[in-house]
């Protein structure tokens, strides 16, 4: 008798519990956002505490890789939300066709060339520079063209094939050299130290000493400002100007919690998601809301160059091509 | 065994041995026609990459054939004390995983390294030497020049005394001695050596994603693992995936058709009185090159000791991250281990029928060389027709564990194979018609007769598959994910973002889990007299 009376009792205690649990809302994003030092645990904290569900952040290498997973995941994904795309890659992931549109309001976002994208949030955008030790390097390159001619330079860059830094790179050569562009990256093959996988492996080497400029953002130097108090590590402004990336966040079609998934994107444009982005993604937020301190002194580019998504779509595996066929010359 | 059913255990085990091989190479195949060889050809990054995994093989043979040789000699004519521990470590060398040597490389030749921090600290700038075409050729001098160093010395130990005692009388010096005896001793094992060898620097995984450093240092496994993660180019990945297959397969015949058994030497203790022993010129060269040799040799294996016992590393072993890899490493490493002991059990015991009752030791010679298919077909290969065959089944990231499972027991096979042949044959040999003739079958042969006679080969070949499960990186590369991670790859990683404390964190772990799988199986499975040689 009492054995039965449990055998009943369980499995609707577990159903109970089951239907009282929270719904998981699962983002896929790229590893620094969602690590310790990113903007990933306080955003948790602060969406968790107003949607009475669980955010999972799946983390992957970089940006490319989260078309990547995508790509190779289809309908069977298991993302609710895909968070760290930047521009450079929007018609590439709407070619999926695993994208729904968002509902969100776009008036009042504060970006250098607006957005009207139906598919894509914004969620910050930053610009692409050199970083550099001052102490260790006094007279760093003003232009590209003067990166090109000082051969005691050594760098890091990341992969254009999985990081979007790495990609942005490739179009910021592609878009100012054009035709010679093989040759820029014959010259600058010659000095680089290693090219990796994703943002977080160049930057720790730049940290260790291992080579005199790595690949990153105007607003990196205001990380060490803020949170460590050193000052010297500097961007290095180029004349022709740099290179523009607005990272961006999207809804699937396939997602089972299309609600809070709306609800995530609303989140993302206000200032409970924006106010950690500064200080946390180290970038610029899309809304006008306060910055620290450290990012009065940062560079501010000559000029923002960008390639229209279209006409990235169309030659970026031509042009990821023509830089390993460069490289490995 | 029932005489009845003695196909059966290994008519299974091929059945799901060959299933999990070529379903994955049809898989391969299907993609293949989207991207011929022709643009393979055209393509000049794929032609780098072909060319530099010849090269790089092909340097990493000649320079490991180099120092092995004038190490064999040096330790043929020196004893100092340590010799018999430099040589079981020199064994080590290859069952040691590979990402925890290129750890240790890391510690050592790095730009923090051990080298860099003398150079420092003698006023000179540090060096940045290791990435490339460099740190490649370091590690695999690594883990060849050992092996090829023990085998020569092998050779040279088979020279029988006579041939010495000759030598001695015509008052040869060393370098008659080496014309007349020593090099055609080690000719005969050379070929084969050289190709096993260069068959291993080219199907290197671990070390070049390491500690390539960009695409200059593509090899084909590598570039067939990027193909797929990175671009997910799924005919380029089957195309050059089919291309490695057919590059093994020839490199495979090639060293069958080389090799020649290796006489073994008749006493291995014995003090080898060579005439020119004691010529001052051979000993200074001789300590020269144990030198040289050592110095690329130990301080990798010093530092990953070195770095374990540094008290900094209590909080990094603390972490969650590497006890959850610990956890999955050993569930698969368990898992393998097993699953591989099944089918080395089921395909020995019908072809050692085959062999011994019906006479047929072509087809049970066939049947155990199809266990080790492997060779053939490296992991990464397999992981990838595995991939692409079950992307459209199932989501391949949750079926990762099981995936990477079924690979290493695969990979295991040959191993667990050579380990076992003999001593299944053997009891089969002696206890057959005693047991027939007591009626002794099924389930009570194998409590009392097989088990006690079987124990300790089975224990070593599970030992064995279980240490290179957890060792390995192949099979983890393209299934590894933030919900499943392994001991190797969370090294990977670590040694990628240049986490150092914590990467000497997961080393220590990875080295203890190794060597302490591999003596606690020994030890519990096989008994209180259980040891290998």
């Amino acid at each position: 008798m009492k054995k039965s009376i449990f055998t009943f009792a369980l499995p609707l205690l577990l159903s109970a519990q089951a239907m009282a649990a929270n719904p998981t809302l699962t983002v896929y994003t790229y590893g620094s956002f969602a690590s310790d030092w990113g903007p990933g645990p306080a955003i948790k904290k602060t969406f968790e505490a107003e949607c009475e569900c669980q955010l999972e952040f799946v983390a992957l290498d970089d940006g490319v890789s989260i078309l990547n997973r995508l790509r190779l995941e289809g309908d069977a994904t298991q993302a609710d939300i895909v968070l760290g795309l930047d521009n450079n890659l929007l018609q590439a992931a709407k070619e999926t066709g695993l994208l729904a549109e968002h509902k969100v309001s776009l008036d009042g976002l504060q970006l250098p060339s607006g957005w009207d994208d139906r598919v894509f949030v914004p969620f910050d955008y930053g610009y692409f520079a050199f970083i550099y030790d001052a102490d260790k390097l006094a007279t760093p390159p003003a232009s590209f063209a003067e990166l090109l001619e000082r051969d005691d330079l050594s760098l890091l860059y990341q992969d254009p094939r999985t990081s979007t830094p790495g990609l942005g790179l490739l179009l910021w050569v592609q878009q100012l050299y054009g035709e010679r562009a093989p040759e820029v990256w014959q010259n600058l093959a010659k000095r680089t130290v290693s090219v990796t996988k994703g943002w977080s492996e160049s930057y720790g080497m730049f940290l260790k000493g291992e080579a005199d400029m790595v690949l990153s953002y105007t607003t990196s130097p205001a990380y060490h400002i803020e949170a460590e108090q050193k000052t010297q590590y500097k961007a290095a402004g180029f004349s022709e100007g740099h290179y523009l990336q607005v990272e961006v966040a999207a809804k699937l079609k396939t997602s089972k919690q299309a609600a809070l998934a709306d609800r995530f994107l609303q989140f993302m444009v206000g200032p409970g998601f924006q106010q950690h982005i500064a200080t946390g993604n180290w970038m610029y937020p899309v809304i006008d809301t306060p910055l620290p301190a450290g990012f009065a002194d940062l560079v501010q580019p000559a000029s923002s160059l960008s390639f229209s998504a279209q006409e990235v779509d169309e030659h970026r595996h031509a042009w990821v091509r023509q830089w390993l066929n460069s490289v490995t010359r | 065994m029932t005489a009845r059913w003695w196909w059966l255990p290994g008519a299974v085990s091929l059945t799901l041995i060959l299933l999990l091989v070529t379903a994955p190479i049809g898989a391969l195949f299907v993609q293949a026609p989207k991207f011929t060889f022709a643009a393979l050809l055209n393509d000049s990054y794929l032609r780098h990459v072909l060319w530099f995994s010849f090269y790089q093989a092909g340097l990493s043979t000649l320079l490991s054939l180099a120092l092995a040789i004038p190490l064999a000699r040096a330790l043929s004519r020196r004893r100092f004390p340590g010799r018999t521990l430099l040589l079981k470590l020199f064994g080590l060398s290859l069952v040691l995983p590979v990402i925890l040597a290129v750890f240790g490389i890391v510690a050592v030749h790095g730009r923090q390294g051990w080298v860099n921090q003398l150079l420092i600290a003698l006023g000179f700038e540090p060096i940045s030497y290791l990435y490339g075409l460099n740190g490649i050729l370091l590690a695999h001098v690594f883990f060849n020049m050992p092996l090829a160093a023990r085998i020569l010395l092998q050779s040279l130990e088979a020279i029988p005394d006579a041939s010495w005692r000759l030598a001695s009388q015509l008052g040869f010096r060393s370098r008659h001695l080496f014309r007349w005896l020593e090099w055609p001793a080690m000719r005969t094992a050379l070929p084969a050596l050289a190709s096993l060898i260069f068959m291993l620097c080219f199907t290197s995984f671990a070390t070049v994603m390491a500690l390539g450093g960009g695409p200059s240092s593509t090899t084909l496994e590598v570039a067939i693992y990027q193909a797929l993660r990175f671009d997910f180019d799924l005919p380029l990945a089957g195309v050059l995936a089919l291309l490695q297959l057919v590059l093994c397969c020839s490199f495979l015949l090639l060293q069958y058709l080389l090799s020649r058994p290796v006489q073994s030497s008749t006493s291995e203790a014995r003090q080898l009185d060579r005439p020119d022993r004691h010529h001052p010129a051979t000993r200074l060269t001789d300590t020269l090159v144990l030198l040289l040799c050592l110095s690329l040799f130990l301080p990798p294996l010093l530092a990953i000791v070195v770095a374990g016992i540094n008290p900094q590393l209590w909080p990094a072993l603390t972490s969650a991250e590497l006890w959850q890899a610990t956890f999955s490493s050993l569930k698969i490493a368990l898992g393998a281990g097993l699953l591989c002991v099944l089918f080395t059990l089921g395909l020995l015991t019908s072809s050692r029928y085959l062999r011994l009752h019906l006479k047929r030791s072509g087809v049970a010679a066939l049947l155990e060389s199809l266990g080790s298919v492997i060779l053939v077909l490296p992991a990464v290969v397999l992981s990838t027709g595995l991939f692409i065959l079950l992307r459209g089944v199932a989501d391949v990231f949750t079926l990762g564990t099981v995936l990477v499972l079924l690979v290493n027991a695969l990979m295991a096979l040959p191993y667990a194979l050579r380990t076992l042949q003999l001593p299944m044959e053997q009891v089969a040999r002696q206890h057959d018609r005693l047991c027939a003739s007591l009626g002794i079958t099924g389930l009570a042969r194998l409590r009392r007769v097989e088990w006690p006679l079987l124990r300790k080969p089975i224990a070593l070949a599970l030992a064995l598959a279980m240490m290179l499960s957890v060792g390995d990186l192949s099979a983890i590369a393209l299934f590894g994910s933030q919900h499943l991670q392994t001991l190797p790859w969370l090294l990977y990683q670590q040694l990628g973002s240049y986490q150092m404390t914590q990467a000497a964190a997961t080393a220590l772990v990875l080295l203890v889990l190794s060597l302490g799988l591999f003596m606690l199986t020994e030890r519990i499975l096989g008994g209180k007299h259980a040891r290998t040689r």
